[in-house]
């Protein structure tokens, strides 16, 4: 017998998926381009390829500078929001565990919040993001959920599922009532943090994709390589114990780094929900429970689902562009409450 | 005299700052069978899981002449292998997966499971008589096959040494029969030492070479079961009225009612 594992038709359908979103999502929009022109294009820019798109400057323009850093952002943002809320599931064992159910993203938020309110520009929505915003966002969402697992713990060792999802739900009202608070007191950044709370990738620019690499490369490094740990954990601190791992070293180092995707995808696109949820729980549903599928797929399918989800947002409300929170949201919603009825069967 | 598996002396654990486990002593030869009985709350799970390393402690604990907190928890892991009262059992795991994860020793960080670990798998699987279910989920075992499957990923762990903590506690009498055997068939076959925690006395007594008796976090008795399972005994600690019968592999404990 084989180990569960990485299925190489799983993760070619993944590749797939990711494909099909980048091309959809470069070729549909306010110009349509033809989508085996953006192939051709995608692939002349390979260097040492050379080929004949037969797009027009203008085209090829749009392609390259507005919607491709566009799409990326999608890939990297969903791919990080689902990364993160795997492996919070496994490190807390807990079905429900996700960026914005543990408040990290609220966190994350007030961070990005105080950055915007309080730096020299503030008012000016069209300056670019600062380069400290990313950090502290990541020291909001660290906060957050420390926090929340300290009250979380106040149940004591046997604490349920539930208490860890109420004191999320607790951090984040109170995390939500701090932003609020300095969002009142300088009013004049009320109009950009609120279009940027909805969640966002409007105006993303290659700026924005440098700004939240390096996070996204760090994050998936470092979650991806526990994937055998987060599979040992499932069965218990103590029988992990009793395996030879030091089940808290790695449940801090991947709470880090999942905090530390989470704060890098709030800093550049808003809190965007459910995707943290939803991406893994599918996953773990069709591909199997182990982590050695959930982590990888996780990444390849949240990227796809933010990237198309983006498409919907920019593309089905005609003129004004419908919040990407809005449409993940839409969609999640109702899936969320099919796991809750299944999470039995579902839990990690 | 044989060489001791597991030794340990002065040994406190406190949880919760309650001192659980109070000045134990205790030995067990390589290649024995030791049974860990006293009354709810006497300590005997809270000792077991401080000897497989799952709990600070106070004293002295050594495995096999090494004592066990100088050991890098890979190499405890090698040395030791710990079957919990009622393992969390993963949903949707596969049996084959599970037992593989008692593995996790000998497979290096980054790495992943070698040839050798796949193939000890498949060898545990076939002796415990459970290839079949190598496939299946274990959640969709029963109690019995499940209690097969913990005991199969501790022995994938290659460890000598095997701790129990209540192992039949939740089977029923037949299957209870069939998990201790199966133990001590393995025990013979790769010279294993048990040291296990149990409830039922007379089931303790047929199957330890020797008894320990647990009351208030102390040993109040060790020997073989012939010298603990006493009337006498058992009164004091268990508050108990039994009648104690001669059986043929030890004595076979009965309660009687007090009027």
């Amino acid at each position: 017998m084989r180990p569960a594992g990485l299925r190489p038709a799983w993760l070619a359908g993944g590749v797939l998926a990711v494909l099909v979103a980048l091309i959809a999502g470069l070729a549909f929009g306010s110009v349509a381009l033809p989508p085996a022109g953006v192939a051709l294009e995608l692939l002349d820019q390979i260097p040492g390829v050379r080929l004949r798109s037969g797009l027009s400057d203008r085209e090829v323009a749009i392609l390259l500078e507005l919607r491709l850093p566009r799409v990326v952002l999608g890939l990297l943002v969903g791919g990080m929001l689902a990364l993160a809320g795997a492996a919070y599931q496994g490190v807390f064992r807990n079905p429900l565990a996700d960026p914005h159910l543990l408040g990290v993203a609220a966190g994350a938020g007030l961070g990005v919040t105080a950055v915007i309110a309080f730096r020299s520009t503030a008012g000016d929505a069209t300056a670019e993001l600062p380069i400290g915003v990313p950090m502290a966002a990541f020291a909001g969402a660290l906060i957050a959920v420390a926090l929340t697992w300290l009250l979380g713990a106040a149940g004591g060792r046997d604490r349920s599922p539930a208490t860890l999802i109420l004191a999320g739900v607790a951090v984040s009202s109170f995390l939500a009532a701090c932003q609020t608070y300095v969002l009142q007191r300088h009013v004049d950044t009320l109009r950009e943090v609120y279009s940027w709370l909805l969640g966002r990738l409007s105006t993303a620019g290659w700026h924005d994709v440098l700004l939240v690499l390096p996070y996204a490369a760090v994050t998936g490094a470092i979650v991806l390589s526990q994937r055998r740990e987060l599979d040992v954990l499932t069965v218990g601190d103590e029988e992990a114990t009793g395996l030879g791992l030091h089940p808290q070293r790695s449940r801090y180092l991947l709470i880090i780094a999942a905090s530390l995707g989470t704060a890098a995808a709030v800093s550049v696109s808003g809190l965007i929900g459910f995707v943290g949820i939803i991406v893994p729980h599918t996953m773990r549903l069709l591909a199997g429970p182990s982590y050695r599928s959930i982590l990888p797929l996780s990444v390849l399918f949240g990227g796809a689902f933010l990237a198309l989800a983006d498409l919907l947002a920019r593309t089905a409300g005609g003129q004004a562009e419908i919040p990407i929170g809005v449409v993940t949201a839409f969609f999640g919603a109702p899936f969320f409450i099919v796991v809750l009825r299944t999470s039995r069967t579902a839990a990690p | 005299m044989t060489e001791q598996a597991i030794v340990v002396a002065g040994l406190r654990v406190r949880l919760e700052k309650a001192l659980i486990v109070d000045g134990v002593d205790l030995e067990v030869g390589a290649g024995e069978w030791v049974t860990i009985i006293g009354p709810n709350g006497a300590g005997k799970s809270t000792a077991l899981r401080a000897i497989g390393g799952l709990l600070p402690y106070e004293g002295r604990i050594e495995l096999n002449g090494v004592p066990v907190d100088k050991l890098h928890r890979r190499e405890r892991a090698k040395a030791v292998a710990t079957v919990g009262q009622s393992p969390i059992v993963p949903p949707a795991m596969q049996v084959f997966d599970y037992v593989l994860l008692g593995r996790t020793p000998y497979v290096p960080p980054l790495g992943r499971e070698s040839a050798v670990d796949l193939a000890t798998v498949d060898e545990v699987l076939g002796e415990l008589d459970l290839g079949r279910f190598a496939g299946r989920r274990l959640d969709t075992l029963s109690g019995g096959e499940r209690q097969r499957v913990f005991l199969a990923r501790a022995l994938a762990q290659g460890a000598r040494i095997l701790l129990l903590d209540e192992p039949t506690s939740a089977l029923d009498i037949g299957h209870q029969q069939e998990v201790l055997e199966l133990v001590d068939r393995l025990r013979a076959e790769r010279e294993l030492t048990v040291l296990a925690t149990m409830h039922d006395l007379t089931t303790a007594g047929e199957y330890a070479d020797r008894i320990a008796l647990f009351s208030c976090g102390r040993v109040v008795a060790a020997g073989p079961p012939r010298e603990v399972l006493t009337e006498a005994n058992l009164a004091k600690y268990y508050r108990v009225r039994v009648r104690v019968i001669e059986g043929d592999h030890g004595p076979l404990v009965v309660p009687v009612r007090v009027t």
